[in-house]
Protein backbone atom coordinates (compact mmCIF):
# COMPACT_ATOMS: atom_id res chain seq x y z
CA UNK A 1 0.00 0.00 0.00
CA UNK A 2 1.05 3.60 -0.33
CA UNK A 3 3.57 4.55 2.32
CA UNK A 4 5.35 7.87 2.12
CA UNK A 5 7.80 9.74 4.26
CA UNK A 6 8.37 13.49 4.46
CA UNK A 7 10.96 15.45 6.40
CA UNK A 8 9.73 18.13 8.82
CA UNK A 9 12.34 20.85 8.99
CA UNK A 10 10.46 24.08 8.36
CA UNK A 11 7.00 25.70 8.12
CA UNK A 12 6.64 24.67 4.50
CA UNK A 13 7.08 21.01 5.47
CA UNK A 14 4.14 21.28 7.88
CA UNK A 15 1.96 22.37 4.95
CA UNK A 16 3.31 19.51 2.82
CA UNK A 17 2.53 17.00 5.58
CA UNK A 18 -1.06 18.31 5.65
CA UNK A 19 -1.33 17.84 1.88
CA UNK A 20 0.16 14.34 1.95
CA UNK A 21 -2.15 13.22 4.77
CA UNK A 22 -5.12 14.65 2.88
CA UNK A 23 -4.31 12.72 -0.29
CA UNK A 24 -3.75 9.43 1.56
CA UNK A 25 -7.00 10.01 3.51
CA UNK A 26 -8.85 10.45 0.21
CA UNK A 27 -7.34 7.19 -1.10
CA UNK A 28 -8.42 5.43 2.10
CA UNK A 29 -11.96 6.71 1.50
CA UNK A 30 -12.29 8.63 4.75
CA UNK A 31 -15.32 10.92 4.82
CA UNK A 32 -14.76 14.65 4.46
CA UNK A 33 -15.13 15.20 8.20
CA UNK A 34 -12.79 12.30 9.00
CA UNK A 35 -10.24 13.67 6.53
CA UNK A 36 -10.44 17.10 8.11
CA UNK A 37 -10.02 15.74 11.63
CA UNK A 38 -7.01 13.65 10.63
CA UNK A 39 -5.35 16.43 8.64
CA UNK A 40 -5.84 18.84 11.55
CA UNK A 41 -4.35 16.33 14.00
CA UNK A 42 -1.41 15.79 11.62
CA UNK A 43 -0.90 19.53 11.42
CA UNK A 44 -0.71 19.81 15.22
CA UNK A 45 1.70 16.88 15.46
CA UNK A 46 3.91 18.06 12.61
CA UNK A 47 4.18 21.46 14.26
CA UNK A 48 5.08 19.79 17.58
CA UNK A 49 7.80 17.82 15.78
CA UNK A 50 9.16 21.07 14.39
CA UNK A 51 8.76 23.29 17.45
CA UNK A 52 9.59 20.93 20.30
CA UNK A 53 11.49 18.14 18.57
CA UNK A 54 13.69 20.47 16.53
CA UNK A 55 12.55 18.77 13.32
CA UNK A 56 12.09 15.16 12.29
CA UNK A 57 9.97 13.20 9.83
CA UNK A 58 6.44 12.01 9.18
CA UNK A 59 5.47 8.63 7.71
CA UNK A 60 1.98 8.31 6.28
CA UNK A 61 0.40 5.11 5.00
CA UNK A 62 -2.92 3.70 3.89
CA UNK A 63 -3.67 0.64 6.02
CA UNK A 64 -6.41 -2.00 6.06
CA UNK A 65 -7.76 -4.32 8.72
CA UNK A 66 -10.18 -6.86 7.32
CA UNK A 67 -12.74 -4.76 5.46
CA UNK A 68 -11.72 -1.59 7.32
CA UNK A 69 -9.65 1.03 5.59
CA UNK A 70 -7.68 3.71 7.38
CA UNK A 71 -4.65 5.96 7.56
CA UNK A 72 -1.71 5.72 9.94
CA UNK A 73 0.65 8.64 10.47
CA UNK A 74 3.83 8.48 12.51
CA UNK A 75 5.76 11.56 13.66
CA UNK A 76 9.35 11.09 14.85
CA UNK A 77 11.87 13.53 16.21
CA UNK A 78 15.21 13.28 17.95
CA UNK A 79 14.49 16.19 20.26
CA UNK A 80 14.66 16.47 24.04
CA UNK A 81 11.63 14.20 24.52
CA UNK A 82 8.65 14.76 26.79
CA UNK A 83 9.39 14.51 30.49
CA UNK A 84 5.82 14.50 31.75
CA UNK A 85 3.50 12.90 29.21
CA UNK A 86 0.33 13.33 31.28
CA UNK A 87 1.03 17.03 31.64
CA UNK A 88 1.73 17.43 27.92
CA UNK A 89 -1.62 15.82 27.11
CA UNK A 90 -3.50 18.18 29.42
CA UNK A 91 -5.63 20.78 27.67
CA UNK A 92 -4.31 24.27 28.07
CA UNK A 93 -0.81 23.13 28.90
CA UNK A 94 1.75 24.60 26.56
CA UNK A 95 5.45 25.20 26.64
CA UNK A 96 5.43 27.18 23.41
CA UNK A 97 3.09 29.03 21.10
CA UNK A 98 -0.43 27.86 20.39
CA UNK A 99 -3.49 27.30 22.50
CA UNK A 100 -2.10 24.33 24.38
CA UNK A 101 -4.48 22.05 22.53
CA UNK A 102 -1.89 20.47 20.26
CA UNK A 103 -1.29 17.01 21.68
CA UNK A 104 -4.54 16.62 23.62
CA UNK A 105 -6.57 18.09 20.75
CA UNK A 106 -4.90 15.80 18.23
CA UNK A 107 -5.72 12.80 20.41
CA UNK A 108 -9.43 13.64 20.35
CA UNK A 109 -9.43 13.85 16.55
CA UNK A 110 -8.16 10.33 15.83
CA UNK A 111 -9.23 6.77 16.65
CA UNK A 112 -5.90 5.49 17.95
CA UNK A 113 -3.17 7.53 19.56
CA UNK A 114 0.13 6.55 21.15
CA UNK A 115 3.21 8.44 22.29
CA UNK A 116 6.63 7.01 22.98
CA UNK A 117 9.00 9.42 24.56
CA UNK A 118 11.68 9.74 27.17
CA UNK A 119 13.98 12.64 27.99
CA UNK A 120 16.94 12.69 25.66
CA UNK A 121 15.77 10.09 23.17
CA UNK A 122 13.18 11.97 21.15
CA UNK A 123 9.49 11.46 20.66
CA UNK A 124 7.40 9.24 18.39
CA UNK A 125 3.67 9.87 18.06
CA UNK A 126 1.54 7.36 16.14
CA UNK A 127 -2.05 8.13 15.15
CA UNK A 128 -4.61 6.09 13.20
CA UNK A 129 -7.97 7.04 11.78
CA UNK A 130 -10.40 4.53 10.24
CA UNK A 131 -13.04 5.16 7.64
CA UNK A 132 -16.51 4.81 9.17
CA UNK B 1 5.93 33.28 0.66
CA UNK B 2 2.28 34.11 0.05
CA UNK B 3 1.08 37.27 1.67
CA UNK B 4 -2.63 37.70 2.15
CA UNK B 5 -4.12 40.87 0.64
CA UNK B 6 -6.18 43.09 2.92
CA UNK B 7 -8.93 45.03 1.10
CA UNK B 8 -10.71 48.09 2.43
CA UNK B 9 -14.43 48.41 1.66
CA UNK B 10 -16.00 51.45 3.33
CA UNK B 11 -14.78 51.27 6.88
CA UNK B 12 -14.46 47.50 6.84
CA UNK B 13 -11.25 45.58 6.20
CA UNK B 14 -11.73 42.40 4.24
CA UNK B 15 -9.26 39.53 4.41
CA UNK B 16 -9.94 36.66 2.09
CA UNK B 17 -7.59 33.76 2.77
CA UNK B 18 -7.06 31.92 -0.51
CA UNK B 19 -4.62 29.09 0.28
CA UNK B 20 -3.41 26.80 3.00
CA UNK B 21 -1.09 29.17 4.91
CA UNK B 22 2.29 28.52 6.44
CA UNK B 23 2.60 29.50 10.09
CA UNK B 24 4.88 32.37 9.15
CA UNK B 25 2.26 33.81 6.80
CA UNK B 26 -0.37 33.48 9.53
CA UNK B 27 1.77 35.52 11.91
CA UNK B 28 2.51 38.11 9.21
CA UNK B 29 -1.21 38.50 8.52
CA UNK B 30 -1.93 39.04 12.19
CA UNK B 31 0.65 41.84 12.36
CA UNK B 32 -0.32 43.63 9.17
CA UNK B 33 -4.00 43.48 10.12
CA UNK B 34 -3.35 45.20 13.45
CA UNK B 35 -1.42 47.89 11.60
CA UNK B 36 -4.12 48.42 8.97
CA UNK B 37 -6.91 48.66 11.55
CA UNK B 38 -5.03 51.36 13.37
CA UNK B 39 -3.94 53.29 10.23
CA UNK B 40 -7.38 53.21 8.55
CA UNK B 41 -9.51 53.55 11.65
CA UNK B 42 -11.64 50.67 10.35
CA UNK B 43 -14.66 49.75 12.45
CA UNK B 44 -14.87 46.17 11.29
CA UNK B 45 -12.78 43.27 10.05
CA UNK B 46 -14.10 40.36 8.02
CA UNK B 47 -11.96 37.27 7.66
CA UNK B 48 -13.26 34.97 4.94
CA UNK B 49 -12.04 31.39 5.49
CA UNK B 50 -14.44 29.65 3.10
CA UNK B 51 -11.54 28.31 1.06
CA UNK B 52 -9.71 26.78 4.03
CA UNK B 53 -10.21 23.04 4.41
CA UNK B 54 -8.12 22.92 7.59
CA UNK B 55 -7.96 25.26 10.55
CA UNK B 56 -5.67 23.91 13.26
CA UNK B 57 -5.07 25.35 16.73
CA UNK B 58 -2.37 27.67 15.39
CA UNK B 59 -4.68 29.27 12.83
CA UNK B 60 -7.51 29.21 15.39
CA UNK B 61 -5.34 31.13 17.82
CA UNK B 62 -4.60 33.69 15.09
CA UNK B 63 -8.34 34.25 14.57
CA UNK B 64 -8.88 34.68 18.31
CA UNK B 65 -5.92 37.03 18.61
CA UNK B 66 -7.01 39.18 15.66
CA UNK B 67 -10.47 39.46 17.21
CA UNK B 68 -8.98 40.49 20.55
CA UNK B 69 -6.58 43.01 19.00
CA UNK B 70 -9.29 44.61 16.88
CA UNK B 71 -11.55 44.89 19.90
CA UNK B 72 -8.83 46.84 21.67
CA UNK B 73 -8.57 49.02 18.57
CA UNK B 74 -12.35 49.54 18.60
CA UNK B 75 -13.14 47.33 15.62
CA UNK B 76 -15.38 44.25 15.42
CA UNK B 77 -14.16 41.02 13.79
CA UNK B 78 -16.41 38.58 11.96
CA UNK B 79 -15.13 35.24 10.69
CA UNK B 80 -17.18 34.12 7.70
CA UNK B 81 -17.56 30.96 5.63
CA UNK B 82 -16.21 28.33 7.99
CA UNK B 83 -16.83 24.93 6.44
CA UNK B 84 -18.89 22.34 8.37
CA UNK B 85 -16.03 19.84 8.57
CA UNK B 86 -13.72 22.54 9.92
CA UNK B 87 -16.31 23.63 12.51
CA UNK B 88 -16.87 20.04 13.68
CA UNK B 89 -13.10 19.53 13.97
CA UNK B 90 -12.56 22.71 15.99
CA UNK B 91 -15.37 21.76 18.37
CA UNK B 92 -13.99 18.22 18.71
CA UNK B 93 -10.56 19.66 19.48
CA UNK B 94 -12.06 21.82 22.20
CA UNK B 95 -11.51 25.13 20.46
CA UNK B 96 -14.58 27.30 21.06
CA UNK B 97 -13.25 30.61 19.69
CA UNK B 98 -15.18 32.52 22.33
CA UNK B 99 -15.79 36.14 21.58
CA UNK B 100 -15.50 35.76 17.82
CA UNK B 101 -18.51 36.67 15.76
CA UNK B 102 -19.30 34.41 12.84
CA UNK B 103 -21.47 34.48 9.73
CA UNK B 104 -22.31 31.97 7.02
CA UNK B 105 -20.92 34.08 4.21
CA UNK B 106 -19.42 37.43 3.27
CA UNK B 107 -22.77 39.12 2.61
CA UNK B 108 -24.16 38.13 6.00
CA UNK B 109 -20.88 39.14 7.63
CA UNK B 110 -21.18 42.63 6.16
CA UNK B 111 -24.79 42.83 7.30
CA UNK B 112 -23.78 41.76 10.81
CA UNK B 113 -21.20 44.55 10.98
CA UNK B 114 -23.55 47.25 9.69
CA UNK B 115 -26.28 46.02 12.04
CA UNK B 116 -23.92 46.41 14.96
CA UNK B 117 -23.05 49.89 13.77
CA UNK B 118 -26.72 50.87 13.81
CA UNK B 119 -27.14 49.58 17.35
CA UNK B 120 -24.03 51.28 18.71
CA UNK C 1 4.82 -33.22 -12.03
CA UNK C 2 2.43 -30.30 -11.50
CA UNK C 3 2.81 -28.86 -14.98
CA UNK C 4 0.46 -30.30 -17.51
CA UNK C 5 -1.52 -32.47 -15.11
CA UNK C 6 -4.73 -31.51 -16.84
CA UNK C 7 -3.63 -31.80 -20.49
CA UNK C 8 -5.58 -35.00 -21.10
CA UNK C 9 -8.76 -33.54 -19.63
CA UNK C 10 -8.24 -30.32 -21.56
CA UNK C 11 -7.93 -32.27 -24.82
CA UNK C 12 -10.97 -34.40 -24.17
CA UNK C 13 -13.09 -31.41 -23.20
CA UNK C 14 -11.95 -29.27 -26.08
CA UNK C 15 -12.88 -32.04 -28.52
CA UNK C 16 -16.35 -32.23 -26.99
CA UNK C 17 -16.76 -28.56 -26.11
CA UNK C 18 -20.18 -28.21 -27.70
CA UNK C 19 -21.72 -31.19 -25.89
CA UNK C 20 -20.06 -30.17 -22.62
CA UNK C 21 -21.39 -26.61 -22.84
CA UNK C 22 -24.87 -27.81 -23.47
CA UNK C 23 -24.84 -30.28 -20.60
CA UNK C 24 -23.38 -27.66 -18.25
CA UNK C 25 -25.93 -25.07 -19.28
CA UNK C 26 -28.77 -27.53 -18.74
CA UNK C 27 -27.56 -28.27 -15.19
CA UNK C 28 -27.16 -24.60 -14.27
CA UNK C 29 -30.33 -23.34 -15.90
CA UNK C 30 -32.34 -25.89 -13.96
CA UNK C 31 -30.98 -24.57 -10.68
CA UNK C 32 -31.43 -20.89 -11.60
CA UNK C 33 -35.10 -21.56 -12.38
CA UNK C 34 -35.12 -19.34 -15.42
CA UNK C 35 -34.25 -16.18 -13.55
CA UNK C 36 -31.28 -15.62 -15.81
CA UNK C 37 -32.03 -15.88 -19.56
CA UNK C 38 -30.60 -19.07 -21.07
CA UNK C 39 -28.81 -17.13 -23.76
CA UNK C 40 -26.95 -15.21 -21.07
CA UNK C 41 -26.05 -18.35 -19.13
CA UNK C 42 -24.84 -19.88 -22.37
CA UNK C 43 -22.68 -16.89 -23.22
CA UNK C 44 -21.18 -16.65 -19.74
CA UNK C 45 -20.36 -20.33 -19.60
CA UNK C 46 -18.88 -20.62 -23.06
CA UNK C 47 -16.53 -17.82 -22.15
CA UNK C 48 -15.59 -19.40 -18.82
CA UNK C 49 -15.09 -22.83 -20.39
CA UNK C 50 -12.94 -21.45 -23.17
CA UNK C 51 -10.72 -19.52 -20.76
CA UNK C 52 -10.46 -22.51 -18.42
CA UNK C 53 -9.52 -24.97 -21.20
CA UNK C 54 -6.99 -22.54 -22.61
CA UNK C 55 -5.33 -22.25 -19.20
CA UNK C 56 -5.33 -26.03 -18.72
CA UNK C 57 -3.87 -26.63 -22.15
CA UNK C 58 -1.09 -24.19 -21.30
CA UNK C 59 -0.17 -26.47 -18.42
CA UNK C 60 -1.86 -24.67 -15.54
CA UNK C 61 -1.94 -26.75 -12.34
CA UNK C 62 -3.99 -26.89 -9.17
CA UNK C 63 -3.09 -23.43 -7.85
CA UNK C 64 -5.90 -21.08 -8.86
CA UNK C 65 -3.84 -18.08 -7.77
CA UNK C 66 -1.34 -18.87 -10.54
CA UNK C 67 -0.89 -16.51 -13.45
CA UNK C 68 -2.55 -18.64 -16.20
CA UNK C 69 -5.81 -18.46 -14.22
CA UNK C 70 -5.85 -14.66 -13.91
CA UNK C 71 -8.45 -14.16 -16.63
CA UNK C 72 -10.59 -17.02 -15.31
CA UNK C 73 -10.53 -15.57 -11.80
CA UNK C 74 -11.60 -12.18 -13.11
CA UNK C 75 -14.48 -13.76 -15.04
CA UNK C 76 -15.72 -15.77 -12.05
CA UNK C 77 -15.47 -12.80 -9.69
CA UNK C 78 -17.42 -10.66 -12.11
CA UNK C 79 -20.08 -13.38 -12.39
CA UNK C 80 -20.36 -13.77 -8.59
CA UNK C 81 -20.57 -10.05 -8.05
CA UNK C 82 -23.41 -9.62 -10.52
CA UNK C 83 -25.27 -12.65 -9.07
CA UNK C 84 -24.90 -11.19 -5.56
CA UNK C 85 -26.19 -7.81 -6.66
CA UNK C 86 -29.15 -9.40 -8.43
CA UNK C 87 -30.09 -11.16 -5.20
CA UNK C 88 -29.26 -14.77 -6.08
CA UNK C 89 -28.35 -17.07 -3.21
CA UNK C 90 -24.75 -18.18 -2.65
CA UNK C 91 -25.86 -21.70 -3.65
CA UNK C 92 -27.25 -20.50 -6.95
CA UNK C 93 -24.03 -18.64 -7.55
CA UNK C 94 -21.56 -21.41 -6.74
CA UNK C 95 -23.58 -24.05 -8.59
CA UNK C 96 -22.55 -22.42 -11.85
CA UNK C 97 -19.05 -23.65 -11.17
CA UNK C 98 -19.80 -26.89 -9.33
CA UNK C 99 -22.09 -28.07 -12.13
CA UNK C 100 -19.11 -28.19 -14.46
CA UNK C 101 -17.90 -31.24 -12.54
CA UNK C 102 -21.11 -33.10 -13.32
CA UNK C 103 -21.03 -32.03 -16.93
CA UNK C 104 -17.43 -33.19 -17.41
CA UNK C 105 -18.19 -36.49 -15.70
CA UNK C 106 -21.21 -37.09 -17.93
CA UNK C 107 -19.10 -36.53 -21.00
CA UNK C 108 -16.34 -38.83 -19.71
CA UNK C 109 -18.88 -41.51 -18.93
CA UNK C 110 -19.42 -41.80 -22.63
CA UNK C 111 -15.93 -41.17 -24.05
CA UNK C 112 -13.43 -41.20 -21.21
CA UNK C 113 -10.43 -43.39 -20.57
CA UNK C 114 -8.60 -44.48 -17.40
CA UNK C 115 -6.00 -41.72 -17.75
CA UNK C 116 -8.68 -39.05 -17.88
CA UNK C 117 -10.43 -40.44 -14.82
CA UNK C 118 -7.21 -40.27 -12.82
CA UNK C 119 -6.85 -36.62 -13.77
CA UNK C 120 -10.45 -36.06 -12.80
CA UNK C 121 -9.70 -36.33 -9.06
CA UNK C 122 -7.31 -33.40 -9.23
CA UNK C 123 -9.66 -31.61 -11.62
CA UNK C 124 -12.45 -31.96 -9.08
CA UNK C 125 -10.30 -30.23 -6.45
CA UNK C 126 -9.56 -27.44 -8.89
CA UNK C 127 -13.26 -26.88 -9.46
CA UNK C 128 -13.85 -26.81 -5.69
CA UNK C 129 -11.22 -24.11 -5.35
CA UNK C 130 -12.80 -22.08 -8.13
CA UNK C 131 -16.23 -22.44 -6.52
CA UNK C 132 -14.82 -21.25 -3.19
CA UNK C 133 -13.54 -18.18 -5.01
CA UNK C 134 -17.08 -17.41 -6.17
CA UNK C 135 -18.30 -17.86 -2.58
CA UNK C 136 -15.79 -15.38 -1.26
CA UNK C 137 -16.50 -12.84 -3.95
CA UNK C 138 -20.21 -13.32 -3.43
CA UNK C 139 -19.92 -12.70 0.33
CA UNK C 140 -17.83 -9.57 -0.21
CA UNK C 141 -20.26 -8.20 -2.77
CA UNK C 142 -23.19 -8.81 -0.39
CA UNK C 143 -21.37 -7.00 2.39
CA UNK C 144 -20.92 -4.01 0.10
CA UNK C 145 -24.62 -4.06 -0.73
CA UNK C 146 -25.53 -4.23 2.97
CA UNK C 147 -23.26 -1.39 4.03
CA UNK C 148 -24.49 0.87 1.26
CA UNK C 149 -28.07 0.10 2.27
CA UNK C 150 -27.24 0.93 5.90
CA UNK C 151 -25.91 4.27 4.72
CA UNK C 152 -29.02 4.94 2.67
CA UNK C 153 -31.18 4.12 5.68
CA UNK C 154 -29.24 6.62 7.79
CA UNK C 155 -29.80 9.24 5.13
CA UNK C 156 -33.50 8.48 4.92
CA UNK C 157 -33.91 8.60 8.67
CA UNK C 158 -32.55 12.13 8.92
CA UNK C 159 -34.49 14.58 6.81
CA UNK C 160 -33.45 18.21 7.01
CA UNK C 161 -36.34 20.41 5.89
CA UNK C 162 -36.59 24.10 5.23
CA UNK C 163 -39.61 25.35 7.20
CA UNK C 164 -39.19 29.08 6.69
CA UNK C 165 -36.91 31.37 4.80
CA UNK C 166 -33.63 30.98 6.69
CA UNK C 167 -34.96 28.34 9.08
CA UNK C 168 -34.22 24.61 8.86
CA UNK C 169 -35.88 21.90 10.93
CA UNK C 170 -34.47 18.51 11.75
CA UNK C 171 -37.18 16.30 13.24
CA UNK C 172 -35.41 13.31 14.77
CA UNK C 173 -37.38 10.11 15.21
CA UNK C 174 -36.18 6.92 16.83
CA UNK C 175 -33.07 5.87 18.66
CA UNK C 176 -30.18 8.20 18.11
CA UNK C 177 -27.02 6.13 18.11
CA UNK C 178 -23.60 7.67 17.99
CA UNK C 179 -23.07 6.91 14.29
CA UNK C 180 -26.44 8.34 13.32
CA UNK C 181 -25.95 11.39 15.55
CA UNK C 182 -22.76 12.08 13.64
CA UNK C 183 -24.43 11.76 10.24
CA UNK C 184 -27.26 14.02 11.41
CA UNK C 185 -24.81 16.64 12.59
CA UNK C 186 -22.88 16.70 9.34
CA UNK C 187 -25.99 16.80 7.22
CA UNK C 188 -27.56 19.64 9.18
CA UNK C 189 -24.43 21.77 9.05
CA UNK C 190 -23.96 21.18 5.33
CA UNK C 191 -27.60 22.09 4.66
CA UNK C 192 -27.15 25.33 6.61
CA UNK C 193 -24.42 26.28 4.15
CA UNK C 194 -26.25 25.02 1.05
CA UNK C 195 -29.45 26.90 1.84
CA UNK C 196 -27.85 29.92 3.52
CA UNK C 197 -29.98 29.36 6.62
CA UNK C 198 -28.95 31.04 9.87
CA UNK C 199 -31.37 29.13 12.08
CA UNK C 200 -31.94 25.46 12.77
CA UNK C 201 -34.42 23.64 14.96
CA UNK C 202 -33.42 20.22 16.21
CA UNK C 203 -36.63 18.54 17.33
CA UNK C 204 -36.14 15.47 19.51
CA UNK C 205 -39.81 14.80 20.34
CA UNK C 206 -39.49 11.41 18.64
CA UNK C 207 -36.32 10.39 20.42
CA UNK C 208 -37.11 8.01 23.31
CA UNK C 209 -33.84 8.41 25.21
CA UNK C 210 -30.45 10.03 25.04
CA UNK C 211 -27.19 8.93 26.58
CA UNK C 212 -24.15 11.05 27.40
CA UNK C 213 -22.64 10.54 23.97
CA UNK C 214 -25.75 11.58 22.10
CA UNK C 215 -26.27 14.62 24.32
CA UNK C 216 -22.65 15.57 23.65
CA UNK C 217 -23.26 15.22 19.91
CA UNK C 218 -26.22 17.57 20.13
CA UNK C 219 -24.11 20.07 22.03
CA UNK C 220 -21.27 19.81 19.55
CA UNK C 221 -23.69 20.34 16.66
CA UNK C 222 -24.94 23.53 18.23
CA UNK C 223 -21.40 24.75 18.87
CA UNK C 224 -20.22 23.90 15.36
CA UNK C 225 -23.23 25.70 13.88
CA UNK C 226 -22.28 28.77 15.91
CA UNK C 227 -18.75 28.69 14.55
CA UNK C 228 -20.29 28.77 11.09
CA UNK C 229 -22.57 31.66 11.94
CA UNK C 230 -25.86 29.88 12.62
CA UNK C 231 -27.99 29.38 15.74
CA UNK C 232 -29.75 26.20 16.82
CA UNK C 233 -32.83 25.69 18.95
CA UNK C 234 -33.51 22.32 20.52
CA UNK C 235 -37.18 21.46 20.91
CA UNK C 236 -39.25 18.58 22.23
CA UNK C 237 -37.03 17.54 25.11
CA UNK C 238 -39.08 14.99 27.07
CA UNK C 239 -39.11 15.19 30.87
CA UNK C 240 -37.13 11.94 31.18
CA UNK C 241 -34.51 13.25 28.79
CA UNK C 242 -34.30 16.53 30.71
CA UNK C 243 -33.70 14.47 33.85
CA UNK C 244 -30.99 12.45 32.11
CA UNK C 245 -29.29 15.58 30.87
CA UNK C 246 -29.23 17.09 34.34
CA UNK C 247 -28.23 13.82 36.01
CA UNK C 248 -25.36 13.39 33.57
CA UNK C 249 -24.15 16.85 34.44
CA UNK C 250 -24.27 17.99 30.83
CA UNK C 251 -24.27 21.76 30.60
CA UNK C 252 -26.71 23.08 27.98
CA UNK C 253 -25.62 26.58 28.90
CA UNK C 254 -27.12 29.30 26.75
CA UNK C 255 -28.58 26.98 24.11
CA UNK C 256 -32.19 27.86 23.41
CA UNK C 257 -34.66 25.09 24.20
CA UNK C 258 -38.40 25.03 23.53
CA UNK C 259 -41.12 22.59 24.50
CA UNK C 260 -42.56 22.10 21.04
CA UNK C 261 -41.45 22.42 17.46
CA UNK C 262 -44.11 25.14 16.99
CA UNK C 263 -42.68 27.28 19.80
CA UNK C 264 -39.20 26.80 18.43
CA UNK C 265 -40.39 27.88 15.00
CA UNK C 266 -41.90 31.08 16.41
CA UNK C 267 -38.62 31.88 18.15
CA UNK C 268 -36.57 31.11 15.03
CA UNK C 269 -38.79 33.23 12.80
CA UNK C 270 -38.66 36.15 15.20
CA UNK C 271 -34.88 35.83 15.21
CA UNK C 272 -34.83 36.19 11.44
CA UNK C 273 -36.21 39.65 12.02
CA UNK C 274 -39.80 39.01 10.95
CA UNK C 275 -42.31 40.23 13.49
CA UNK C 276 -44.60 37.36 14.28
CA UNK C 277 -48.31 38.09 14.54
CA UNK C 278 -50.35 37.39 17.67
CA UNK C 279 -52.09 34.35 16.23
CA UNK C 280 -48.82 32.72 15.32
CA UNK C 281 -47.24 33.20 18.75
CA UNK C 282 -50.19 31.51 20.41
CA UNK C 283 -50.09 28.51 18.15
CA UNK C 284 -49.20 25.27 19.85
CA UNK C 285 -49.98 26.45 23.38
Amino acid sequence: MTRRELPINDDGDVVRVRQLVRSVAVDARLSLVEQTKLVTAASELARNTLTYGGGGAATVEHITNGTKSGVRAIFRDKGPGIADLDLALTDGYTSGKGLGLGLGGARRLVDEFSVESSPGSGTTVTVTKWAR
Amino acid sequence: MDSVPILKIGDVLLVSIQTDLQDEAVMALQESLAERISSTGASGVIIDISVLDVVDSFAGRMLATVAAISRVLDAETVVVGMRPAVAITLVEMGLSLDGIKTALDLERGMRLLSGDGALA
Amino acid sequence: MEAGIFTRIAQLCRAREERLSERWRALVSASLGGRVPETQVDKEQREILDVLLTALALGAGRDIEAEPYAELRALLMELSRSRAQQGFSPRETAISVFALKGAVLDVFDQDGDAEAFREFVAFSQLIDELALLTFETYARAREEVISSQAEQLLELATPVVKVWDGVLALPLVGTLGSARAQVVMEKLLQTLVDTGSEHAIIDITGVPAVDTQVAQHLLKTVMAARLMGAECIISGIRPQIAQTIVALGIEFGDIATKGTLADALVLAISRTGVSVGGDLTKRGR
